[in-house]
């Protein structure tokens, strides 16, 4: 039985269709599946009072804060690294050997499981430095973790740049290092920050490479040399261990939700950068 | 023989190499002080190539190379004392497209003078002031310097890089087919800021138009295929040239 | 004198860009320094083909957390393969581009979720309906199989359809003027010229599945013996490091780190080959 072509796509379309229904119904019951039964537990007590009793009562302030400070230590790092090694590619050196290795180093650094990076983070960071398990170690783990997400994405922004407006500045007497300040970072930031905001929303749900290096003290820490628990080491915790199912889903809210609020803002900002620039 | 001392420009047996390819082969010509210097001759004859040899812009082509001299006010500007920074201070360039920054009219202009360190407000004031009235922009643009840039007509724009340019107070300028997208309202606009700066700077234009260094231009040259043909007084290139070459191009039999 | 100033700042860039390669290098001189002395002395048939796992006695044979490794990525590559490409498929030839607006905002949604929520899920609403409905714990190689093939779905979908979006439209048209239907025009000639690309978005999500450890410590069950059925609770390469490393010294850390040896190498195997297809998709007209 020959089925008519026509009929054969209509088919065919629908179960296509049915699949990628299928795949954003998983998204949606995840969201509210975890909001549904985690929303309830949040209140500003929950996110701004200490845990009590390893987390079966209370709430997750410090969690919050390692969360806060984990990321933003690690693009501290990364950023000024990685937008330096794609503004040396791009405007400093043609294609070389020397180029080709460093773009074959980020391309495999990107490729190491976070698994991998706890162990060497731990190993490396944590015992042969001596950091100990801290916000220092595990800031540093973290920012190699992303350094390849920064590279990639400020080489691309720093290329879209067009090469007019360098031969411009170079007309006017301006030396390499002034063009690339005042003429191609400037305009290469959109991308850049849309790097930045790829591995926070990454760093945030970190939990493997966290866990080795930043360690999972429920402390409040006061230096970068304190150990920290974020809300994603914090939930796994409390999952693992059964401590209190309540809070674990109220955990998972207030992760769920910052990821939520990460997209939203690149995209935000990525339409305001495109918007103005079309200007 | 000594240099005459109102020579600005001059260029001795100048080549330029891309690889392996020679695209500029010997020129020598001097370019007098306060002078319009007109380039004509076909695409691909490497006008461009010896203009941005000048402000030594062809360094930032990779692989590329030169030998020869090109001496500003008697001195060597590919000698290792002379930095290719300093020199582009002193020797401006208008491109072939209008090219302004992404920025506000204001900050396009003051973008050279802050490189060399001019930051009060009076001083920038001034300046852009000047240099847009020499480009004859000013009363079009003076209600909206902080406007972007980017939303003049191709004219306003061009006039504004010429403005840029001469907000570094340079002593010599280089433009490269500056109007070559224009209408002939801009084209002529420019061409009559060009003939009265000249009175304070030296200009060397490259053009497609012949009529355009007609017009303009005290001096000519011609280059053909990389090589210089032919230079002389404006009137002499074109009404009594030495070369059939120069003869066969000025008269439209090829071009 | 302004010209040192520049040569200073290339250099200094020189060194900046060199940390990329300096990093990855220090990964692996770290972990090599203390997982290999354990491979030499242990030897890796034993380690890699013994069943054994009695890290208390002396005894290290990862192999059913090998074999679970691949029962695991494989299922995965079973779920979210066909899930992802047909979802590719669909969202670049047929559906309206302004479906595209709401659908590619949702994937990148969908792949930024913590792996550990994905594992919760995981645990709180799989397992049981495994359990309830195919018998056996739960927690097993079913449960992170689904689990891990919609956390790859994401990759998947976002490199298969840049392959068939880059596609060039003279292809299309060229089976649409024979009288091919879209659908036609799609599996005849557009798949198969994004074979490459979309194999490349395979092998990738396959490296994702391998490396991933959080989820599947939570939903695969974690009991160290060789799977006999989808139904069987496993500890894969990855969890094994990561459940053992806070406990573990001497030997035993040892152990762990040529584990992630293993591991390394298994993954940059893959991301070469996926490296390697999607290059000689570049060389192709």
């Amino acid at each position: 039985m020959r089925i008519a072509p026509k009929h054969t796509q209509r088919i065919a379309v629908a179960l296509l269709g049915a699949a990628t229904g299928v795949t954003l119904l998983v998204l949606l019951f995840i969201i509210v599946f975890v909001l549904e039964k985690g929303l309830p537990v949040v209140s500003f007590r929950f996110l701004f009072s200490m845990p009590k009793d390893m987390g079966r009562a209370g709430g997750i302030l410090p969690t919050l804060v390692g969360t806060l400070l984990l990321p933003l230590l690690a693009i501290a790092i990364a950023l000024p690294l990685g937008v330096g090694t794609a503004v040396y590619l791009t405007e400093y050196t043609r294609e070389t050997r020397l180029t080709r290795i460093i773009r074959f180093g980020t391309d495999c650094l990107a490729g190491i499981p976070s698994i991998i990076f706890g162990l060497f983070g731990f190993i490396f960071f944590v015992t042969t430095l001596g950091l100990g398990w801290s916000l220092l170690s595990g800031g540093l783990t973290l920012a190699i973790m992303v350094l390849p997400t920064i590279i990639r994405t400020s080489e691309e922004a720093i290329r879209s740049v067009p090469r007019a407006w360098r031969n411009v500045s170079f007309s006017l007497g301006a030396t390499r290092w002034e063009t690339v300040t005042k003429v191609v970072l400037p305009n290469a930031l959109p991308g850049i920050v849309t790097g930045v905001m790829l591995s926070v929303g990454r760093s945030i749900g970190e939990t493997a490479a966290v866990i080795f290096t930043a360690g999972s003290s429920l402390r409040m820490p006061h230096s970068v040399f304190d150990s920290v628990r974020t809300m994603a080491v914090h939930f796994y915790i409390m999952a693992r261990e059964g401590i209190s199912n309540e809070n674990a889903y109220g955990t998972a809210a207030v992760l769920v939700i910052s990821v939520l609020l990460v997209n939203t803002l690149t995209y935000w900002l990525m339409h305001r950068f495109i918007a103005r620039r079309a200007r | 023989m000594l240099a005459s001392p109102s020579v600005k420009v001059r260029v001795r047996d100048l080549k330029v190499f891309f690889g392996q390819f020679q695209a500029l082969h010997g020129v020598s010509l001097d370019v007098p002080a306060c002078q319009i210097l007109g380039v004509i001759g076909p695409s691909g004859s490497a006008k461009t190539t010896f203009l941005r040899a000048l402000n030594r812009m062809n360094e930032l082509t990779p692989g590329s190379r030169m030998e020869g001299q090109v001496l500003l006010d008697g001195a060597d500007v590919y000698h290792a004392d002379c930095d290719a920074v300093t020199l582009r201070k002193r020797v401006g360039m208008v491109f072939a497209m209008p090219m302004p920054l992404p920025m506000s009219i204001y900050d396009n202009l003051a973008y050279g003078p802050r490189l060399c360190g001019i930051r009060a407000r009076a001083a920038l004031d001034a300046r852009i002031e000047s240099s847009l009235r020499a480009a004859f922009l000013w009363d079009e643009v003076k209600d909206r310097l902080r406007s972007s840039g980017l939303r003049l007509s191709g004219g306003q724009q061009q006039r504004l890089c010429l403005a840029r340019t001469l907000a570094m107070k340079p002593e010599v300028i280089l433009l490269d087919e500056p109007c070559s997208g224009l209408d002939p309202i801009s084209t002529a606009r420019i061409e009559e800021a060009l003939t009265v700066l000249k009175a304070q700077y030296t200009i060397i234009l490259v053009t497609n138009n012949t009529k355009q260094a007609a017009r303009v231009a005290d001096a000519t040259a011609f280059f053909l295929m990389g090589e210089l043909i032919e230079h002389g007084p404006t009137a002499q290139i074109f009404t009594a040239p030495r070369d059939q070459r120069t003869d066969d191009y000025v008269t439209g039999r090829f071009g | 004198m302004k010209i040192t100033r520049e040569q200073v700042v290339e250099k200094l860039l020189l060194a900046v860009a060199c940390s990329a390669i300096m990093s990855l290098l220090l990964i692996a001189v770290f972990i090599l320094k203390e997982g290999a002395p354990f491979l030499v002395k242990v030897g890796p048939r034993d380690f890699l083909f013994s069943s054994d796992w009695r890290p208390q006695e002396g005894h290290f044979g990862i192999y059913p957390m090998i074999v679970a490794s691949l029962w695991v990525t494989l299922g995965a590559l079973l779920v979210g393969g066909p899930l992802g490409i047909a979802g590719a498929v669909f969202l670049t030839e047929f559906a309206p581009p302004a479906l595209m607006r709401v659908v590619k905002p949702a994937i990148e949604l969908l792949a930024g979720i913590p792996s550990v929520v994905f594992g919760f899920i995981g645990v709180m609403v799989l397992a049981p309906l495994v359990r309830a409905y195919a018998g056996g714990p739960g927690l097993s190689v079913l449960a992170a199989t689904v689990i891990l093939g919609i956390m790859i779905l994401p990759t998947v979908l976002s490199i298969a359809a840049d392959a068939i979006a880059s596609v060039p439209q003279s292809y299309r048209e060229g089976a649409l003027a024979l009288g091919a239907t879209r659908w036609q025009a799609v599996h005849m000639v557009v798949l198969k010229a994004a074979r490459s690309g979309i194999l490349a978005g395979l092998i990738l999500g396959m490296g994702r599945a391998v490396g991933e450890t959080m989820a599947v410590i939570m939903v695969a069950g974690n009991a160290v013996k060789v799977p006999h059925s989808p139904l069987d609770s496993v500890r894969t390469l990855t969890a094994n490091i990561a459940l053992e490393m806070g406990y573990a010294t001497g030997m035993h850390r040892q152990a762990l780190f040529a584990t992630g040896i293993v591991l390394f190498i298994g993954i940059m195997l893959l991301n070469g080959s996926a490296m390697l297809v999607m290059k000689q998709r570049k060389g192709k007209p």
